[in-house]
């Protein structure tokens, strides 16, 4: 174990070595930052300071040398850029991966980012109400990832910043819209770093690039802080190489916070603890014996890839042997969610999108005439080909004469999307199927071809739109080697149930230890 | 019911994005295939059923939460405007509204 380089441990590897006074976080930052400038060329990385992340470590050991270090205090980890970061603590841009958001110097951090780090939502002062107020799990902030523009993408083709490469096969991409933090967690720059799922741009990344992570219920991480592409369905969650790793994590960005109005009123969770707790019945050879993992018929289309196919099933005999039955249920409006879901992301995305105008922050274009050429200029300048797309559908379904029968309709149908959740859990305590219907495509391979894209999404969709928890776990190997995800999606709050069942495969299999070469 | 170049520029004005003559006839193309799939969306007959703005309420009542209305943010005007293309003494400059 000593002999295991910095960079190739987990999070809770490198809790463990801290606690023991094995290294210092001084030491452990130091390694990873020399980690992320010697793979620049993956094109995961937007922004580091090592001169603000060092400090950070600093103070992490300093405070673990007080006797108050929390388990995480002093492991590094990284932001998707879609993350507020306050620009004089971390030294870093905002850029949401957009040419709109260029050099923004956040004001203050999002909640999940004062969660994980130093506890300060914002720069000086807070009242008692300030629910971040709290001190924070004391992790260091390595770098900023990049990600597709404003979250809107499932290959990170879509960043202003250049796309990432998958760190499997550096001619294909990494997912999106997480796509930095899925590679960089995957080629090891990072033990860990924070992804955001809208429509599965946490678990699609994560099954691309062979790691673990969890889109929460809805409402779990405050979105406070976040750059807002889709508010009724954006989350936050931890990527890293396990879910135990996962879980420590959550348990730390996760709960209630004030300043989102759609945050769920709930008390602080410790997901580790869920994760371990053994299932009634079971035993250590069959830990989980009695969970009934359901599958639904339409995410085993006929047209599902033979490698995916082939993995996703090994990964359930693998659940089988620990003791799960598989049952087979239906999500009969499966093929509806591509549509559903994107006319309502859009149409939230172009109502969030209308803040950049040019006015407060962001791009402004030169020399404008009037208001109006100003506004149409800037836009025009600012966002990328695939934003604008989104922002003309979502204007137009919520335009007078059409918001009836797009947007009204696309809302109904999400209900019925949901209802169809509850039915299948009232037969199983997880669903499991595929993440995506292929491994990672080849980079430019789809990047002219937006609808295609679209349709890809369709395993991820449904959890999305119902606003259900969702992970994506390694489950082996496809075509060309690259790594296959397994889904599982559990009821409303069952991130433990999920976390549970992910960390006795984990126990019981490798998949998840794999290390892409030359990493 | 396919978009016209002329609904395309509607709603590009509503939008407030400035679309080159080729980026319109592309977008024109891209959002009439997308909406090929939008379609099967009307077949479905879903009378007396409520709309799901926020997921948690498919399974729980969800209210709006309001506070207090005091102030509870310190003022922190020069590192916001720090980020605006144009200030002047404290004010967001644009350009001339009223000739």
């Amino acid at each position: 174990m000593s002999a295991l380089p910095i960079e190739h441990r987990g999070v809770g590897e490198l809790a463990q070595g801290l606690a023991a006074g094995e290294f210092s976080s001084v030491e452990v930052t130091t390694a990873l930052l020399s980690q992320l400038q010697k793979h620049q060329h993956l094109g995961a990385v937007l922004a580091t300071n090592a001169e603000a992340s060092l400090a950070q470590a600093r103070a992490a050991d300093q405070r673990r040398a007080n006797g108050a270090a929390t388990v995480l205090t002093g492991v590094p980890l990284a932001h998707k850029d879609i993350f507020a970061t306050d620009f004089i603590t971390s030294g870093m841009a905002t850029t949401a991966g957009s040419k709109m958001l260029a050099g923004y110097r956040s004001p203050f951090d999002a909640t999940v980012v004062a969660r994980l780090g130093n506890g300060k939502s914002h720069g000086e002062s807070h009242g008692d109400e300030d629910s971040a107020a709290a001190p924070g799990a004391g992790m260091v902030t390595l770098a900023k990832l990049n990600c597709d523009e404003f979250a809107m993408g499932s290959a990170n083709e879509n960043s202003a910043f250049g796309a990432v490469k998958n760190p499997w096969d550096l001619a294909r991409v990494p997912g999106g819209s997480s796509g930095g933090s899925a590679a960089a967690v995957a080629a090891r720059l990072v033990p860990a770093a924070t992804g955001t799922d809208t429509g599965g741009s946490i678990r699609q990344p994560a099954s691309f690039c062979g790691v673990t992570g969890i889109k929460p219920t809805y409402g779990v991480c405050s979105r406070y802080g976040m750059v807002a592409f889709a508010s009724s369905l954006d989350q936050a969650g931890p990527m890293a190489r396990s879910a135990a790793d996962c879980a420590l994590l959550l348990s730390a960005m996760s709960g209630f916070d004030v300043r989102d109005a759609t945050s769920a009123e709930r008390p602080a969770q410790d997901f580790h603890a869920q994760m371990l707790t053994a299932r009634a019945g079971a035993n250590a050879a069959r830990p989980l014996l009695g969970l009934r993992v359901g599958l639904p018929k339409e995410f085993f289309p006929a047209a599902l890839t033979n490698d995916v196919h082939g993995a996703v099933h090994a990964a359930l005999a693998e659940l089988e042997k620990l003791g799960a039955s598989l049952v087979d249920v239906s999500l009969p409006r499966t093929e509806l969610c591509i549509p559903v879901y994107y006319i309502i992301a859009p149409a939230e995305a172009s109502s969030n999108l209308g803040r950049f105008d040019g006015v407060k922050f962001g791009h402004r274009t030169a020399a404008p005439v009037d208001l109006l050429d100003m506004y149409k200029r800037t836009r025009a300048e600012g966002f990328g080909p695939e934003v604008k797309r989104r922002i003309m559908i979502g204007t137009y379904v919520l335009s007078h004469g059409y918001y009836d029968a797009y947007y009204v309709q696309a809302q109904k149908l999400r209900r019925m999307i949901a209802d169809d959740f509850q039915a299948c859990f009232a037969h199983c305590d997880v669903i499991a199927g595929p993440v995506a219907p292929t491994v990672a495509w080849a980079l430019g391979e789809q990047a002219d071809d937006p609808l295609r894209a679209y349709l890809a999404d369709i395993f991820t969709l449904p959890a999305s739109l119902a606003g259900l928890p969702g992970m994506s776990v390694p489950a082996g190997f496809g075509n060309g080697g690259m790594p296959v995800g397994l889904q599982l999606i559990g009821n409303y709050f069952q991130e433990g149930t999920l976390l549970h069942t992910a960390h006795a495969l984990q126990l019981a299999s490798d998949w998840h230890l794999a290390v892409p070469k030359g990493f | 019911m396919a978009l016209t170049p002329d609904d395309v520029s509607r709603i590009a004005h509503l939008a407030r994005l400035q679309l080159s003559a080729p980026e319109q006839a592309k977008m024109l193309a891209q959002l009439n295939g997308f909406f090929s799939i939008v379609e099967q969306m009307g077949a479905v007959d879903t009378s007396g059923v409520e709309p799901l703005y926020t997921p948690l309420s498919a399974v729980q009542t969800v209210e709006l939460r309001l506070r207090e209305d005091v102030v509870t943010e310190s003022d922190q005007r020069e590192r916001n405007q720090v980020n605006a293309p144009a200030v002047e003494a404290g004010l967001f400059l644009v350009p001339r509204v009223i000739e």
